[in-house]
């Protein structure tokens, strides 16, 4: 029986696909898989797989309300999931120029953009280390500073109203062109309703304390690294949390770098799981596991404040700051 | 400076293996001589290898496979929860199902859905990676094909499609993938069978660290330049991309065979100096692009780079700003869509690099195969325009460029843009862009980036926007199935005219292809098509963002 060439055609196509499904789609990865049993492999191909993770996934060090756990080197913020989550990996994918916030009553309505998200984990982050959380185009408070700038004519003419967006409370600047500014009313879309948005560079310095890793949030979601501008900034706080000198500290994240490959591929990286794991070989019983720094779970209890430059001041920030850098 | 000396050495890397690998694959091609698995595959698929195919018969030939590879690759998505290794996920719905089944097949490899979330181990390796391999066969297939349309007199065949697929996936797809796979494995790329490892972290909470055969599926994900990543973060994930050095490899293995097939060209033509007029098309393309992407991330732009201090949202640490740019640029020069870091938070001309390389229709140096023959169109176009400009009939490699001819390549040049403008413009019309994530020109930046990486076969994404609703899934679907099978179908019409065709002797009036100034005359057209397609777009998305 000869068949029309339509159906010989595709039956033959049905044919390739099935072979071709063996070869590539069984034979293929699971050979590999078998070749990724033989020792010397079989660690990595598993996943490598230390105590109490993965040296290749990163995790967040905070305890079960999301705050930083102050004994350990702190991780980037995460938008896999509740953050570091493996089964849902993410990056945040806001743009450059997000800086609006939807402000609700409701938290559930309400959403930060990218930039007072950033604004709130450098404050956060300044907290927790005592150093400035100033950024340029943030707020003392920590939100994006931004205004809504309505002229007369639209785009042009004399200004007519002036609105800090992500503000409901007092406004960053009391007035922009002799014009005072408002704090927003909730539910408005200042942007809809004809404000040109002005993001305000401030005078922040343009290279802040906190450094950029410790502020975005990352591509994967589980990055497992740090900059060592970030793992340094956190050595005086471990250093006085675990009873340890700087030094001490200092070479433990030298020990847990990686430079460039070849001199020359990708950028230095700190391995916060593995220089944490270290850090508990090294002092698992110290200070930090019984004495008073460990109540510091506790976001900067009184202990730390003693050692701190800006104690009392940073306190009054301290609760608001930690949560809105926890990882969004 | 260590991102630029990144980008050099990748250029010198590609340059060392030009020749060899490019001499291989021409073997490979062009070789006679069955091996016994080969014979087996014939006998079992019932082709007669010997028998030379008209453009027709190869184009029913490669719409046939797909067409049933579709359907295959549907079903086993919709049952997958019944089958082996399914980690207990569910059936996956019918409208993912389409769009990734189209999306694979296609080589374009967009992904509406998380593959840590939807996709069981059996889905990935037997449905998913097997179209990694044929899809990326069946564009060198094409490729060669149109090549076969130059080189042949009068004989008016291509070859034969069913033997191209076999041998250019068993010859040259299957081992390289295999050292490649073996080589991410030493650097940390898992590869295992298990449903994930519960661990407890330092701080007492649960983490579910998740398994797989990813190393086999990555390597060919990157050399067949299809892009879709085993995990929701793709080559970002430490996983899939575990290091500095395994990120230069995948960069490598992205432009591997598209800028070794020209070298495939030039030996078939029979004359190695036109390979190197077009790969060097390709280069110059190449290297301004990624140039210009790392320039304009390192150097930022945008509010929040300029708060943060460096644009590293979306990026992470052991990659830095300029490697990931150059990720970013490799990606979408090619039509892999592969992403190390999220293109949705690239400073806004950073970001408008990406969708500028995929408009540039993907031919610098392009998908593999796809590439080679997007840019051989481009060079037919330009031999035209020259012609024009002599008042001389147009040729190319000693075939004519004709009515016929020149329609097909205005057709096929047409059909990308179409599809991205069109499609766009349905978003906004119908209301379907409320899913993007962002307002203003960033809201268009993504609707516009979504149909370029569709129609283009590419794959990556802006991000930021939702499209697993019913809607983009079937638009986007049938952008990736028209944007991949007319420019195919049209290419195998080409090259069927020009295999007819007798070749026409050299004579004084013919422009010389293999110079520097049809070179530059390639570029220049490529460029100028392309703005003054797209500009109208880009200026109301990116170029509005950056400047305000």
């Amino acid at each position: 029986m000869r068949l029309p060439s339509w159906l010989s055609q595709h039956l033959a196509a049905l044919r390739a696909l099935l072979v071709l499904t063996i070869l590539l789609g069984l034979a293929y990865p699971l050979l590999l898989v078998a070749v990724g049993r033989i020792p010397g492999l079989s660690d990595k191909a598993n996943g490598s797989l230390v105590a109490h993770g993965s040296v290749l996934i990163g995790q967040a060090f905070t305890d079960a309300d999301g705050n930083p756990v102050p004994r350990y080197f702190q991780s980037r913020p995460s938008a896999a999931g509740d953050g570091y989550d493996p089964t849902a990996t993410s990056a945040s994918n806001l743009g450059p120029n997000s800086v609006v916030d939807t402000l609700a009553d409701n938290p559930d309505d309400a959403s930060q953009s990218l930039l007072t998200q950033v604004c709130a984990r450098s404050l956060a982050v300044g907290t927790l280390e005592g150093v400035s959380g100033a950024r340029p185009f943030c707020t003392a408070d920590g939100v994006g500073a931004v205004l809504a700038v309505f002229h007369r004519d639209g785009f042009t003419g004399p200004i007519t109203r002036v609105v800090s967006v992500n503000q409901t409370g007092t406004p960053f600047v009391a007035t922009y062109d002799g014009v005072t500014v408002e704090p927003a009313t909730i539910g408005d879309d200042y942007q809809a309703l004809g404000g040109i948005i002005t993001p305000i560079r401030g005078d922040a310095p343009s290279h802040p304390a906190v450094p950029a890793d410790a502020v975005t949030a990352s591509a994967s979601g589980l990055d497992p690294h740090i900059s060592p501008a970030y793992a340094a900034l956190q050595v005086p706080r471990i250093a006085r949390e675990r009873g340890l000198s700087q030094d001490a500290v200092r070479k433990l994240v030298h020990d847990n770098t990686t430079d460039r490959a070849l001199g020359f591929l990708g950028e230095p990286a700190v391995n916060v799981l593995k220089l944490n794991l270290a850090l508990d070989g090294l002092a698992p019983n110290g200070p930090a596991a019984n004495g008073p720094a460990a109540n510091g779970l506790a976001p900067n209890g009184l202990a730390p404040n003693g050692l701190t430059a800006d104690g009392p001041a940073a306190n009054g920030l301290t609760a608001d700051g930690l949560t809105a850098g926890g990882q969004k | 400076m260590a991102g630029w000396i990144f980008v050099v050495s990748l250029v010198l890397a590609l340059v060392a293996v030009y020749r060899p690998f490019g001499d291989y694959m021409y073997r490979v091609v062009t070789g006679t001589r069955s091996s016994v698995a080969e014979r087996g595959i014939y006998r079992l698929v019932g082709v007669n290898p010997a028998a030379e195919q008209t453009w027709g018969v190869y184009a029913r030939s490669v719409l046939a496979f797909s067409a049933v590879s579709v359907l295959f690759l549907y079903l086993l998505l919709r049952v997958q929860d019944k089958l082996w290794l399914s980690l207990g996920l569910p059936a996956v719905t019918d409208h993912i199902a389409w769009n990734t089944a189209v999306s694979f097949v296609t080589n374009t490899n967009w992904q509406a859905y998380s593959g840590e979330s939807t996709m069981g181990h059996l889905a990935q390796m037997a449905g998913l990676a097997v179209q990694n391999f044929v899809s990326a066969g069946i564009g060198i297939a094409v490729a060669v094909a149109l090549i076969r349309g130059f080189a042949a007199r009068r004989s008016g065949t291509l070859g034969n499609f069913w033997v191209d697929l076999t041998r250019i996936t068993l010859r040259i797809l299957l081992p390289v993938c295999a050292l490649a796979a073996l080589i991410l494995m030493v650097g940390g790329v898992v590869q295992n069978l298990s449903g994930g490892t519960d661990v407890t972290t330092l701080t007492g909470a649960t983490q579910h660290l998740t398994g797989g055969p990813v190393a086999s599926q990555e390597a060919v994900k990157l050399l067949g330049t299809n892009g879709g990543g085993f995990y929701n973060t793709n080559s970002a994930h430490p996983f899939e991309n575990p290091t500095t050095w395994t990120n230069w490899f995948q960069i490598f293995l992205i432009f591997l065979i598209p800028f070794s097939l020209p070298r495939v060209f030039g030996r078939m033509v029979g004359q190695n100096r036109q390979g190197y007029a077009i790969v060097a098309v390709m280069g110059i393309l190449a290297i301004a692009s990624v140039a210009l992407t790392v320039g304009f991330e390192v150097h930022g732009g945008g509010t929040v780079p300029q708060a943060v201090g460096a644009a590293m949202e979306g990026k992470d640490v052991r990659f830095g700003v300029p490697d990931s740019a150059a990720f970013a640029a490799a990606t979408t020069l090619t039509s892999t869509g592969a992403v190390n870091s999220f293109h949705d938070s690239f400073t806004p001309f950073g970001g408008m690099m990406p969708i500028v390389n995929m408009m540039l229709g993907e031919v610098a140096p392009g998908g593999v195969g796809s590439g080679l023959y997007g840019l051989l169109i481009l060079a037919v176009i330009t031999v035209f325009v020259a012609g024009l400009m002599v008042g001389r009939t147009p040729e190319y490699l000693g075939k004519k460029i004709g009515a016929r001819e020149m329609k097909l390549a205005s057709l096929y040049f047409l059909v990308t843009p179409t599809l991205v403008l069109a499609g766009t413009a349905a978003a906004f019309a119908t209301g379907n862009n409320s899913t993007a994530l962002n307002v203003g020109p960033h809201g268009l930046s993504e609707v516009l980036y979504a149909f370029t990486s569709a129609a283009n076969n590419n794959g990556s994404a802006f991000g930021g926007i939702t499209v697993n609703t019913p809607w983009w899934d079937t638009a986007l679907g049938l952008a990736m199935l028209l944007g991949r099978f007319l420019p195919i179908v049209l290419v195998l019409a080409l090259a069927g005219s020009l295999a007819r065709q007798r070749a026409t002797p050299e004579s004084e009036g013919t422009l010389p292809t293999h110079q520097p100034l049809f070179v530059g005359m390639v570029v220049g057209v490529t460029v100028v098509l392309v703005a003054l397609t797209f500009l109208p777009a880009l200026a109301l998305g990116p170029i509005a963002e950056g400047l305000s």
